[in-house]
């Protein structure tokens, strides 16, 4: 089956129809979701009440909007500031990852590389639990042995750092490997011919051409950051993000509140997420 | 050749692979100012030995000189040697006039200077207004003329060239061929021209070196390869040829006679090289061209009748393939007169050919 | 040739740091707690007792196979479901539609998995969109719950999972020649035979990494099946979660973890195996 192929019109119609179907499917629940932030009601849910912005602005209980909302915003800060450092670690260490298995070569290579790939088929749950079980026996250790007590060994925002990390490193280093990979290395001779010393090299030549990949797996890693609930849940402490706060919410029956975070959440990823394709998209032109 | 005025001079460089030698004990000298190709097929080592000049690759043994000095410790971005790359390796992500500015910026240039000096180059290869331009907005031969002006903005002793031709296609490249050696006379800087294309070596080149299996086999001009191969792979590579295998059958000091399997006698000069003594095995080389056919076959030291297999029109370099009596099947060109006309299929024609147009080797393990 | 070994060892270090701080001796650390048994406060043993205990335990194995089966089927839903869609956006949009359907496909993901459930809460329950729909079109007398239990899973699975089975999908039946297809019409195939002998196989690397994703996130999620499922709707990750969160069993937790691993390794395995792809092939295309 082809663009190109003849094909009856009821086959045609019918495939566009559930086409159409599946992203019926996809949008429905964002759908409900977003309209239901601006329900004037204690629900989220129906009735329609009419519209407000309460949920986004209210200044009181019951009609707390997120912006009041201690919690909420707390854990949006909390969200943002864990994203912030999983994104510049993992961007680092992926690159420097990448290159490793670009341009070495090493005994065990392969199998290294398939250490490399281990944390995407490791559940999120499990490298959560050995994250923390690790740590403790760390944090036990050092503490009988010297007497000191290190915080960020135990349940936080550090753990929660580490363990968003380990496993998003991967998802970078894929997103760099596959442009370096393309990468035409005579650009680098070229360079090396015309002057520029091997550092100078990198700088002109090799990282303009990683910026857009560098820039994406930056957003990839970020937005991936910011939504993970299941490593999130078992590394954190006091200060929960966003993703937990939510979740505690939820099991507790909310008012609309939570459907307005969730749109600011869906604007704001979406607007991240169409930049990341829109400079993907620019770098592979070039 | 005097080496001090050479620009570029190898000394029995040495370059291995394992136990694969790439390079075999190469050694030439370019003069100043030439057009200089190294001429063969593809995995004779061609490549090496030119990375090896740019710095990319180390010599096993052997020593490269630009202007009289060493450069073996010099690294590839001290090397007043610049390339021009197979698939020319401009930058993408740089506009026409940042690639070219590159190497100067790398030297610390002022900016005015840079300005100037991109400018006045984009004029010498005729694209003045080229330079805000995006890479991908070039066409092909604009491409090779921004490769060929990064590299000679910088003024470098010797220009390399590694096949940059053979990505375009057959008309730009004829084109290319005028252009490349004009930008050549125009600069006045040495030329190092890598390729497997004899006819891209031929028509720019003061000199050819025609290299196989990392040896040089001859080194010479244009004319001298042509017409004077010193080596059966020569004769074979450079130009076209007939070649067949045949022993000599008498011989007397000037010349010889050539017998083939298949029964054809030819008489030849005396062979290139090995000695022309009875029963000697030797490959002979007859290009189509030296074939005189018909009317001017007449007067021929070797006069054979042969019967026109097929005709192979291509205009001016329209041949027969002729089999000759005993079944040796040689190609000719046909002369450029309506004469041509009667030449069919399985006709007889006489074809005729001079001692001296019957190159011999001594055959290769004989 | 020493600066070169020196840059090697300045990018293998993080590498080497990364994975074996955060993975390997976190993994080891945790199969040590999982061998040890508590005899008195403070006094330990090494034993296989967690892992009898999980074993004696009906309920454990019961709920790890279940896990596993929906899993599964989840896997099995979002590639027929995703597939067409795919095929659809590879290799029968043009242009412009094809572009947009694609973005459409990924936009929902840029969401957090969370908001996605929570969604589907919205649509699903009692008083939610798809029972005051279903009233309103006299379909029903009374509002129905289609919350809470096994089928309201397994949307939400196939839901929050489908991105994974589409992009890598789309990826390779994109980068299928179309003549390969039109050679297997001239050469007298219909859309079946074409479909099952041409297209499928191509996309087989692109399938086996969307299907590893999708279960592996199927198997490991926790927020889908605890807020749409019943209560007899227990996911295996949730055991993981109550041992270490509300009963403070570290060392049975860490058994559960350990088993679930196994279990995910052996049906990653065992999926390559059968599909003849190895996991460089299929997830580090």
């Amino acid at each position: 089956m082809l663009a190109s192929l003849p094909r009856s019109p009821l086959l045609r119609f019918a495939y566009a129809a559930y086409v159409a179907l599946f992203f019926v499917y996809m949008a429905l629940p964002l759908a409900v979701v977003a309209v239901f932030a601006f329900n004037d009601s204690q629900f989220p849910g129906l009735p329609w009440e009419g519209f407000t912005l309460d949920w986004f602005i209210g200044a009181e209980q019951p009609r707390l909007g997120l912006i009041n909302d201690r919690r909420i915003v707390a854990g949006f800060f909390n969200s943002a500031f864990v994203a912030f450092w999983v994104t510049a670690l993992s961007l680092t260490v992926a690159t420097t990852t990448a290159f490793l298995f670009d341009r070495h070569d090493f005994r065990f290579k392969e199998f290294a590389y398939i250490m490399m790939l281990a944390p995407l088929v490791i559940p999120g749950v499990i490298l959560g639990i050995s994250i923390l079980v690790f740590s403790s026996t760390l944090a036990e250790a050092v503490n009988s042995l010297t007497g000191y007590e290190i915080s960020a060994l135990r349940p936080g925002l550090f753990l929660v750092i580490l363990g968003q990390f380990s496993f998003i490193t991967t998802i970078a280093t894929l997103v760099i490997a596959a442009r370096l990979r393309r990468f035409d290395r005579t650009l680098e001779e070229a360079a090396l011919n015309l002057g520029a010393t091997p550092a100078v090299v990198f700088m002109t030549i090799t990282l303009p051409w990683l910026r857009p990949a560098l820039f994406g797996a930056g957003i990839v890693a970020f937005l991936i950051s910011f939504e993970n609930f299941n490593t999130t849940l078992i590394l954190n402490g006091s200060n929960a993000p966003l993703t937990v706060t939510m979740f505690d919410r939820m099991r507790e029956g909310s008012t609309p509140v939570l459907n307005a975070v969730s749109v600011t959440l869906m604007v704001g990823s979406g607007l991240l997420g169409l930049l990341g394709i829109l400079v993907q998209g620019r770098g592979q032109k070039s | 050749m005097d080496s001090l005025a050479a620009d570029l001079e190898c000394r029995n460089l040495i370059k291995r692979f394992g136990a694969f030698t790439a390079v075999d004990d190469v050694s030439f000298a370019i003069p100043k100012g030439s057009f200089f190709s190294i001429l063969g097929p593809s995995g004779c080592g061609k490549t090496t030995l030119l990375r090896m000049m740019a710095g990319f690759a180390r010599p096993d043994a052997g020593d490269i000189l630009i202007k009289g000095a060493s450069v073996l410790d010099t690294p590839p971005n001290r090397r007043p040697v610049n390339l021009v790359f197979q698939h020319l390796a401009l930058f993408p992500m740089m506009t026409v006039a940042e690639n070219i500015a590159y190497g100067l910026r790398r030297r610390g240039t002022r900016r005015a200077e840079i300005a100037r000096a991109v400018a006045g180059v984009l004029e010498r290869v005729g694209l003045a207004d080229a330079g805000p331009k995006r890479i991908d907005q070039l066409s092909g031969g604009q491409k090779q003329r921004i490769a060929i002006a990064r590299a000679m903005v910088l003024d470098p002793a010797v220009l390399l060239l590694d096949e940059p031709l053979g990505a375009l296609d057959l008309k730009l490249r004829e084109h290319m061929k005028i252009e490349l050696k004009q930008l050549q006379h125009e600069f006045g800087t040495t030329f190092v021209y890598i390729t497997h294309d004899q006819s891209e070596a031929m028509m720019m080149s003061d000199r050819v070196a025609v290299m196989n299996a990392g040896r040089f086999e001859q080194v010479g001009t244009p004319e001298e390869l042509y017409f004077r191969p010193q080596t059966a792979f020569v004769a074979g590579f450079v130009g076209d040829a007939n070649r067949l295998r045949a022993k000599v059958i008498a011989a007397d000091g000037t010349g010889c006679k050539l017998a083939t399997d298949q029964g054809l006698t030819l008489t030849a000069a005396n062979p290139r090289s090995g000695a022309a003594e009875l029963g000697g095995l030797f490959d002979i080389f007859i290009r189509p061209e030296s074939i005189a056919v018909g009317v001017a076959a007449q007067d021929s030291t070797n006069r054979l009748e042969a019967v026109i297999e097929d005709v192979l029109f291509n205009g001016a370099q329209s041949r027969i393939l002729a089999r000759l009596p005993g079944g040796d099947v040689i190609e000719a060109l046909l002369p450029q007169s309506g004469e041509a006309e009667p030449l069919r299929r399985g006709a007889t024609v006489a074809l005729g050919l001079g001692p001296a147009a019957v190159v011999s080797f001594a055959a290769a393990g004989a | 040739m020493r600066e070169g070994k020196l840059v090697f060892w300045l990018l293998f270090a993080p590498f080497a740091a990364w994975i074996a701080l955060l993975i390997v001796i976190p993994h080891i650390d945790m199969l040590i707690l999982s061998l040890r048994e508590k005899v008195a406060p403070r006094v330990y043993e090494t034993g296989f007792r967690n892992y009898a205990d999980f074993a004696a335990t009906w309920v454990y194995p019961w709920t790890l196979l279940r896990t596993v089966v929906f899993s599964i089927i989840a896997t099995v839903l979002t590639f027929l479901i995703g597939f067409p869609v795919a095929y659809y956006i590879a290799k029968i949009a043009q242009g412009r539609t094809k572009a947009a359907l694609f973005m459409l496909c990924l936009l929902p993901f840029w969401v957090s998995e969370i908001v996605r459930v929570f969604g589907w809460m919205l649509l699903l329950r009692e008083t939610g969109l798809i029972s005051n729909a279903l009233q309103g079109l006299g379909l029903t007398s009374g509002p129905v719950e289609l919350l809470y239990n096994d089928a309201a899973i397994l949307i939400g699975l196939v839901y929050t999972s489908m991105l994974f089975m589409i992009v890598p999908l789309i990826s390779t039946i994109d980068g299928m020649d179309d003549a390969l297809v039109e050679a297997g019409y001239d050469l007298g195939g219909n859309g079946w035979t074409v479909m099952t002998r041409i297209v499928i196989p191509y996309a087989m690397p692109g399938i086996i990494a969307g299907s590893i994703v999708v279960f592996m996130l199927a198997l490991g999620n926790y927020l889908t099946p605890t807020l749409l499922g019943g209560k007899s709707g227990q996911w295996f990750t949730a055991q993981i979660y109550s041992q270490f969160i509300t009963r403070f069993n570290w060392e049975l937790g860490s058994a559960f973890g350990f088993i679930l691993l196994a279990t995910s390794s052996a049906l990653v395995w065992l999926l390559l195996r059968l599909s003849g792809q190895s996991l460089s092939n299929t997830l580090g295309r």
